[in-house]
């Protein structure tokens, strides 16, 4: 086998593809944080304990109903996104008139609420899901699995999707606008509360199905999503929450150059991300695909 | 303005006859413990309740000067002082360069970017040498305070450490009632005004960066020769999140609310060691409930209820002015 720059080609393809699947968590947990602020100019901080109540939905739905990973994939985000749904309606729907940071604060308070329950049913080490796509194919310079890159090309599908649906269709123009001009687009006969709570509940849906797709690959554990959601913050930051396909590109880009560092250099395989979003404060401070205000 | 500040003093100083007698009905090591933390909380108070700043990564400064407090005197053999002050500097340090890149975005950005180089710093400490991993730098000697106090004696050490926290408190108290307090209000108020006056207010906003930073440095540098330990759970994001719970149970944008909370959650962290993970809960619904419920913390709340009383009683218009400690909206 040939040699690229003193790494093996397995190692490299490896990491890249590594480095794909986390891009994809990162662009589809940044895209509903970005569609939720987008609407209510709240940081969802719970984001990262949805994405492990996704995992956790479908490892119940499997252990205790007997429900395939499949079901789950359909199931699991509906739930979650249900339960996000309640959340906005209780907690989060009577700070819009209060500072944002109010915001920002109340979903961590819920974010360690969700996570100290998880932690206490099932501790902190992880739970296994087995692998609903076994096998793979080699494709000679390196063995996909077929579930990796079903992973790849679903939330590539889903994230297009999203992009689809806010800016070619009807409902995503009501809601581009209502995010522009609320009492307006309310004064019109649209139910922008109602609007707000759904389009939490689709936020959180996201992370819930991140979680889904996660669970076969890294195993099912409490702590999963608050480690995750940080790096989320700084690829938000980074991308800046303008715009749909920005978010979804630096998703994707951030985790290859993530995977790309392991290989080169792996003592900073952690910290790529946060030090790439210092340089670009430093540059450009709204974020690459963010506009001045 | 004037028997405002005279108030609060007379406050702090029957904070102080209450601080000095403590010890002995309570613990000391509880007491250092309470009062770290209330140093650590009035710091990050200052950022948040005078210039409007949310840092979700104060754990940087804190933890990050525990461990150079901790390594200085246990290594490289340095008086405790010196390891103390080496501590508050390289936290200073680290915020000047935190707060450069931080401040270029405001609001909920601000938060998600220092919470973001917290993380960073805490990559940093798990991976670099010095650091001892994850055990920590365990066993930092307590030697003698300029060679004559005797600290390795709980006793000793309380009023030491009261000293401290008084000297940060009295430093921050001097900073908010000063002209430059007055300017990092204005910018709380309204930034794009305080611009058009023609403040500098980055500059502004990065002086007052540094020293919530080094006072955090202060408070983490001390922490870890009380404990005689700096370890990993001293810049984890969860420390960064204690501090924001501390002050807005006691009070954003109060002056003693900061210590009230810090003795609130360290008292019930104290019960409910032996509970688990329901630690974490309880914190999640102690955040929900303030917010939700008491946004202006215990310390606020009482002072607005005070000011409720005296308008009642007296409709003079002079009533009025003493708003101006309200927590940021």
């Amino acid at each position: 086998m040939f040699e690229l720059i003193g790494v093996p080609p397995q190692a490299l393809f490896g990491q890249l593809l590594l480095g794909l699947i986390n891009g994809a968590f990162y662009a589809l947990l940044s895209l509903g944080l970005a569609v939720i602020f987008g609407l209510m100019n709240v940081i969802n901080f719970t984001h990262g304990a949805q994405y492990m109540m996704g995992a956790f939905c479908s490892w119940m739905l499997l252990q205790y109903f007997g429900i395939p990973f499949w079901g789950a994939l359909v199931l699991a985000p509906i739930i979650v996104g249900a339960t996000g749904i309640i959340i906005e309606r209780l907690f989060i729907s009577r700070l819009y008139h209060l500072d944002h940071l109010y915001g920002l604060l109340l979903t961590f308070g819920l974010a360690l609420i969700i996570e100290g329950l998880f932690r206490q049913q099932y501790g902190s080490s992880g739970l296994p899901y087995t692998n609903p796509i076994p096998g793979g194919i080699n494709l000679g310079f390196m063995f996909l699995p077929w579930y990796r890159g079903f992973i790849i090309v679903f939330s590539l599908v889903v994230c297009l999707g999203t992009w689809f649906m806010i800016e070619k269709t009807k409902l995503g123009s009501y809601l581009r606008a209502a995010t522009e001009r609320p009492d307006l687009v309310q004064a019109f006969g649209i139910n922008v509360p109602r609007m707000i709570t759904l389009t939490y509940g689709f936020g959180v849906a996201l992370a819930a199905l991140a979680g889904v797709l996660a669970a076969p690959i890294y195993s099912v554990n409490p702590v999963m999503g608050s480690y995750l959601i940080i790096v989320v913050f700084a690829v938000v930051v980074i991308g800046g929450m303008g715009s749909i396909l920005g978010s979804i590109l630096t998703g994707f880009g951030l985790g290859v150059v993530e995977g790309l560092t392991k290989v080169f250099y792996p003592e900073a395989s952690n910290t790529v991300i946060f030090i790439i979003m210092a340089i670009v404060l430093m540059l450009r401070p709204q974020g690459l695909f963010g506009t001045p205000k | 303005m004037e028997t405002r500040s005279n108030h609060t003093l007379i406050v702090f100083a029957g904070l102080v006859a209450l601080g000095l007698a403590a010890p002995m009905f309570v613990y000391p090591v509880f007491l250092m413990k309470v009062l770290c933390f209330a140093l650590f909380a009035c710091a990050f108070n200052l950022l948040i309740g005078y210039v409007g700043l949310l840092s979700f990564g104060h754990a940087m400064f804190f933890g990050f000067a525990a461990y150079i407090s901790g390594y200085s005197v246990k290594v490289l053999g340095w008086p405790t002082e010196v390891g103390i002050l080496a501590g508050t500097a390289v936290a200073a340090v680290l915020g000047l360069v935190a707060g450069a890149i931080a401040i270029r975005r405001q609001g909920i950005y601000f938060a998600m970017v220092t919470l973001a180089l917290s993380q960073m710093v805490f990559f940093f400490c798990l991976q670099a040498k010095f650091t001892g991993g994850e055990d920590g730098i365990q066993a930092i000697p307590r030697r003698p305070l300029f060679g004559l106090i005797n600290i390795a004696n709980d006793f000793v050490f309380y009023y030491v450490v009261l000293a401290i926290f008084c000297i940060g408190f009295l430093i921050i108290w001097r900073t908010i009632h000063s002209p430059f307090g007055q300017v990092l209000k204005a910018i709380r108020e309204n930034e794009p005004r305080a611009i058009s006056l023609g403040y500098a207010v980055d500059r502004f906003k990065l002086i007052a960066f540094v020293l919530s930073a080094a006072l955090a440095g202060l408070a983490g540098a001390t922490k870890a020769i009380v404990f005689q330990l700096a370890s990993l759970t001293d810049v984890a994001w969860q420390m960064s999140g204690e501090v924001v719970l501390m002050t807005l149970v006691g009070g954003m944008g109060t002056v003693f609310g900061p210590i009230v909370g810090a003795g609130i959650i360290i008292t019930m962290q104290n019960y409910l060691a032996g509970f688990g993970e329901w630690v974490l809960v309880i914190q999640g619904a102690i955040f929900v409930v303030t917010v939700l419920l008491f946004r202006r913390g215990i310390v606020g709340e009482i002072m607005a209820l005070a000011q409720y009383m005296q308008r009642r009683s007296r409709p003079a218009p002079g009533a009025r002015g003493s708003a101006q400690e309200s927590p940021a909206e």
